[in-house]
């Protein structure tokens, strides 16, 4: 059984339907780029699949008993963070908060979690940092190692390298194609189509509703591809 | 001096004082935290209007001001941050439109019965002798309710201050956490209002959090510098206004006023 599937889902806004009759699943051990122009429904799915947004047809269905303390999930930044005290241990932690349920605080299990994201990101020598005063790779690092602490199942990435230089940009892909073998199941919304094909093993391609699934490499030689792909060499 | 302390300590309403306005200043600091960093700072404001404008209610029907408050203020709280959620009238606006709106029914209520008389203006700015045994008791109790949530959801309120999305898409319960912040936070001001007054009660909230936000670079340092600030801050003018014969609730928001210039100071020089 897939770990989600969407049923015939229609997506909008107050009234106005932004993408209609989506219909694909997420298989354990997919690494799936949706990708699509901007307003094609892309984000707005990404939310329904987190459920931060129910959708307004359809149903979405969760298998293989995928809780919501499962799925890890690198947001895009908010503004309140750019301010925000914190040190990058705490940051990372949180990721941790719903491991024990409604048990008010961390356990040494936790703490370790969180070191070993830190360790494994390259970022445990600044771990007492302030998050406010980190590089714009830096706090990305941060913000991917607490998804990794939240992530048992399933990671969730929205633009995950929107304004990172091309150094960052590769490293950060790295990391994830090698979270993506040790077995997780990766979901990345992204506007940036050579790096989702060249990186990712599936693609979905929204414009108001799905326009293109299937692998990669099918995608390439698609027509959606194909315009969608070259469309971007003359940006 | 000590004499002099001593002396004023020997009167029984400055000791009720200073009891009520430590433990409100600690909640106040902790609550202020989040509050800040959400950029919630006016709901502080906006809940002290709507306490004043049931306080005034209360006095003119005669029900117990503090018991009647706190339910109507957790009440408005609950719907500021309801309002301040959806889209169509803008947060701000909003806290706005309630507050004033309270203010102006307060003053009617009042002006109606009994007239603007001193328990009402006590309520507006402030007064030191505001507190009677049962409000110190309940005071006491409640303020200690506040800070053991506080402590118990310490972990919580952080992931959701930090990144309600993410809070919200790994399966935080955000809209309860933001409730009973917003709850704690009406509380903290109905008790702190009597002394503070309505229209000086959010410097409380406002000020010791910006203030160890200046310095500190971890968010439990904000939150335990912004209490220890907060207390001295309270302790500090409650003698001064008693030497100076000030004010009390004023007296408090300009030390607060003073110490935040300093923490800005040292933190532009910890930085340059």
């Amino acid at each position: 059984m897939p770990l989600i599937t969407c049923e015939n889902v229609s997506l909008g806004y107050e009234g106005l339907t932004v993408a209609r009759d989506i219909n694909f699943s997420v298989n354990r051990g997919d690494y799936l780029s949706i990708i699509g122009r901007n307003g094609s429904g892309k984000s707005t799915l990404l939310k329904a699949l987190l459920r931060l947004k129910a959708p307004e047809k359809g149903k979405i269905i969760y298998g293989e008993g995928l809780r919501q303390s499962d799925i890890g999930y690198l947001a895009q930044q908010t503004p309140v963070q750019k301010d925000f005290p914190a040190s990058v241990f705490e940051v990372v932690l949180s990721g941790c908060v719903k491991s024990r349920g409604p048990f008010p605080f961390y356990s040494p299990d936790d703490k370790k979690k969180a070191h070993d994201k830190m360790a494994l990101l390259g970022i445990e020598g600044i771990k007492n940092k302030c998050f406010r005063e980190l590089s714009g790779g830096q706090q990305q690092r941060a913000l991917l190692a607490r998804a990794m602490c939240a992530a048992d199942k399933i990671l969730f990435l929205d633009e995950p390298v929107t304004g990172l230089d091309p150094v960052v940009t590769t490293e950060l892909f790295n990391i994830i194609n090698e979270m993506h073998k040790n077995g997780m199941t990766i979901v990345m919304v992204s506007h940036d189509v050579h790096c989702a094909v060249k990186y990712s093993g599936r693609i979905l391609h929204m414009n108001g509703g799905v326009l293109f699934d299937g692998t990669a490499e099918e995608y390439k030689t698609s027509a959606a591809g194909a315009e969608f792909i070259g469309g971007h060499k003359h940006d | 001096m000590i004499e002099y302390i001593q002396t004023m300590f020997s009167y029984s309403f400055i000791t009720r004082a200073l009891i009520v306005g430590v433990l409100v200043s600690l909640c106040a600091a902790l609550l202020g935290v989040s509050l800040v960093l959400k950029k919630y700072s006016m709901i502080g404001d906006g809940l002290s209007h709507v306490a004043f404008g049931a306080i005034a209610i209360a006095t003119a029907l005669g029900f117990a001001p503090m018991k009647f408050t706190v339910p109507v203020v957790a009440v408005a709280a609950v719907l500021l941050l309801r309002v301040s959620e959806s889209s169509k009238i803008k947060g701000d606006s909003a806290i706005a439109m309630i507050s004033t709106g309270a203010l102006a029914v307060g003053i009617l209520a009042a002006s109606m019965t009994t007239g603007m008389n001193t328990d009402i203006n006590s309520y507006l700015f402030g007064s030191i002798l505001a507190m009677t045994e049962e409000d110190v008791a309940l005071s006491v109790t409640l303020s200690l309710i506040v800070i053991a949530l506080f402590i118990v959801f310490y972990n919580k309120i952080f992931a959701v201050t930090f990144d309600e999305t993410f809070a919200a898409a790994t399966g935080t319960k955000v809209r309860l956490y933001n409730t009973l912040i917003a709850v704690l936070t009406s509380v903290t001001v109905v008790l702190g209002m009597r002394m503070m007054g309505a229209l000086l009660i959010s410097s409380l909230i406002i000020f010791p959090s910006l203030s160890a936000m200046r310095v500190c670079k971890r968010f439990r340092s904000v939150i335990i510098t912004a209490a220890a600030i907060s207390v001295f801050c309270f302790t500090t003018g409650i003698i001064v206004s008693y030497i100076a014969s000030t004010p009390t609730g004023a007296t408090v928001a300009v030390i607060n006023i003073c110490a935040f210039l300093a923490f800005a100071l040292v933190g532009r020089f910890i930085r340059s």
